[in-house]
């Protein structure tokens, strides 16, 4: 069967866009120390407060799975949501925009390739975190795990997305805004505690970072120690997960649409002099 | 014969901020602008820095709305046939740094002709013969992060060719490269027009010499106008009523003054340190002018080392329809 000549086009620049990402992660290995190794020593800050609280052990799983976390949202903000501000320095987004392939397909390869490359952040923090402070897994279903590990990555990356079309008119903010986004994060979205301790309502509002929920979920899946921890139930944190991901991916293609269209008006699409 | 681009009055404004108490107001990129580009020409577009020449050109490429008129590419309306357009252009800017440093120049001119959706066999033969034709091939799997600026330029060159557009835009294509390698693109250029005779290539340069050299037509612009369009020949041929003169004068001077004198239609001058001379260019209504030019420099106790009359380059007719030289791009009319 042939594959439709647009649908082939998306699919090819998906890849094209996925691909240096993906050869990054694999030929540039200075992020080895910064981003495997200081996270460790951030998230052992945690480690050592809630065993010397005498806190049940699954808190230090807790932490080792959070801090792993943070290497996808650190990717949303520097590797997506400001991406464009990077892309218009080097003249990329004009060559992106101007090519017959819907922009969509370029930010599905952004987002696949800074997946990938951080799924191998993440996993770093994970193998060494749990081996240096002892983490025991008793994961209850693995096959959920996965879904709404499959599930918070789809809405993370179409809430990058969507970031990444709002700052499409964007200069140097965008750079500002991220920084602005990223330690308010970490604490709302409980990366290194139970997001449950927030409250209920501050926690609700927190789940629109779809790692929140995503987090707790597996949490609770991962290390079934104290059922009274969990802010919701694995299940409905997993429903919401699945209405969030065509929530975002609809949003990014319209707000995607709305700001290419503002961007030719005003003349940001590239830099003057480009 | 076709048209592969076409602009009626059109217009761009930008609002800018300026002055100490950074008030908006408007600059008028492009004021009216009015071409015709045939399918299988190959146009220029001269014009200083900031005459609008990459303006029309990112209006053409769908990367900016017209404020005004419209444009059309390949008979397609460049505010409404978006993606029909796109999908028979590709453009080239001089300078710019596109790419990741962390890929290769193959890989590079791969993941952009993915955008495009060239089948990867076919794509890998054209680059390879792209970077034959550039003398780059032995720089194929070098990061591009390690490329010299002349290399890059020449990367991005063939990225523009790597796609077959029907239409490309070279926007000051060999800018910032050695002589070398911009004789090496400008036969490229020739070379595939000659084997490619429906394409259409518009280019724009603030190189009168390339221009002369490839181009068909060129069209001149200045602030934001087009002031002339023909073929080179035809053009210079227009200001051959009037006389060229050059003026050898021993030591070095500033001749700006020179403007105010009427049957001077414009002028540039140039000094060599090390020569320790000024090679004075005049561009003047007719002959009968050159004894009253001689005498003024005379009074100024000038000393005159040669006058000769030169055959008209298309430097003189942009001299001569804006008044100042491209490289003194702040002078004025007389």
């Amino acid at each position: 069967m042939r594959i439709p000549p647009s649908l082939e086009l998306f699919l090819r620049a998906i890849v094209g866009r996925a691909y240096p990402r993906v050869v990054g992660a694999n030929r540039e290995l200075s992020w080895l120390i910064p981003e495997s190794v200081l996270p460790i020593l951030g998230l052992a800050a945690y480690v050592y407060v809630y065993r010397a609280m005498k806190a049940p052990p699954e808190f230090v799983g807790y932490v080792v799975l959070g801090g792993a976390m943070t290497a996808y949202w650190l990717n949303i903000l520097w590797s997506m949501a400001s991406q464009f501000y990077w892309e218009k320095e080097t003249a990329n987004l004009q060559l992106f925009i101007m090519a017959p392939v819907s922009p969509m397909a370029i930010l599905l390869g952004m987002g696949i390739g800074g997946l990938f490359s951080s799924t191998i952040r993440a996993g770093a923090v994970i193998l060494l975190g749990s081996l240096l402070f002892g983490v025991t897994y008793q994961v209850t279903s693995l096959g959920l795990v996965l879904l709404i590990f499959f599930l918070s990555m789809v809405a993370l990356y179409g809430m990058g997305m969507l970031l990444a079309s709002l700052f499409l008119l964007s200069g140097r903010e965008a750079w500002n805004l991220s920084n602005a986004l990223q330690e308010p994060v970490y604490l709302f979205s409980g990366f290194y505690f139970p997001v449950k301790s927030l409250g209920f309502w501050a926690a609700a509002a927190a789940s629109i970072i779809p790692l929140t929920l995503g987090l707790d979920a597996m949490r609770q899946l991962m290390f079934p120690g104290d059922p009274t921890m969990g802010f919701l139930s694995p299940w409905m944190e997993c429903g919401i997960l699945l209405l969030l991901c065509p929530v975002f991916l609809y949003l990014s293609r319209m707000a995607l649409k709305k700001m290419e269209h503002a961007a030719r008006i005003r003349g940001t699409l590239s830099l003057r002099w480009q | 014969m076709n048209k592969a681009i076409q602009t009626i009055d059109l217009v761009r404004e930008f609002k800018v901020k300026a002055g100490k108490n950074r008030e908006t107001r408007l600059l008028h990129a492009l004021d009216g602008v009015n071409l015709e580009v045939y399918s299988g020409e190959l146009f220029g577009l001269l014009g200083p820095n900031g005459a609008g020449k990459t303006t029309l050109i990112k209006i053409l490429v769908t990367l900016l709305y017209p404020t005004s008129g419209q444009a059309f590419v390949d008979g397609l309306d460049v505010t409404k046939d978006v993606l029909p357009i796109r999908q028979r252009i590709n453009m080239v800017s001089g300078g710019e740094y596109s790419g990741y440093g962390i890929l290769t120049v193959k890989e590079t001119l791969w993941m952009f002709s993915q955008f495009y959706g060239v089948p990867y066999i076919e794509a890998f033969k054209r680059i390879e013969e792209l970077l034959e034709v550039v003398g780059l091939k032995s720089e194929a799997n070098m990061r591009v992060s390690r490329l010299s600026t002349g290399m890059r330029q020449k990367m991005n060159f063939c990225r523009g060719f790597v796609t077959d557009p029907k239409i490309l835009f070279l926007d000051e294509p060999t800018l910032g490269l050695d002589v070398e390698a911009a004789r090496d693109i400008r036969a490229y250029i020739k070379t595939w027009m000659k084997e490619h005779p429906d394409r259409t290539i518009l280019l724009t340069t603030h190189y009168m010499a390339e221009a002369d050299e490839l181009c068909d037509r060129v069209a001149i612009i200045d602030h934001g106008k087009i002031l002339a369009c023909d073929t080179p020949q035809a053009l210079k041929k227009k200001i051959s009523g009037g006389a060229l003169l050059e003026v050898s004068l021993a030591g070095l001077y500033e001749l700006n003054w020179l403007k105010g004198n009427s049957g001077i239609k414009g002028l540039t001058f140039s000094s060599s340190i090390e020569k320790n001379r000024t090679t004075l260019k005049l561009v003047l209504e007719s002959e009968e002018v050159v004894p009253g030019v001689i005498k003024e420099l005379n009074q100024r106790e000038l000393s005159i080392l040669g006058i000769q009359s030169v055959e008209p380059t298309l430097e003189d007719v942009f001299l001569t329809l804006v008044g100042r030289g491209l490289s003194d791009e702040n002078s004025t009319l007389p």
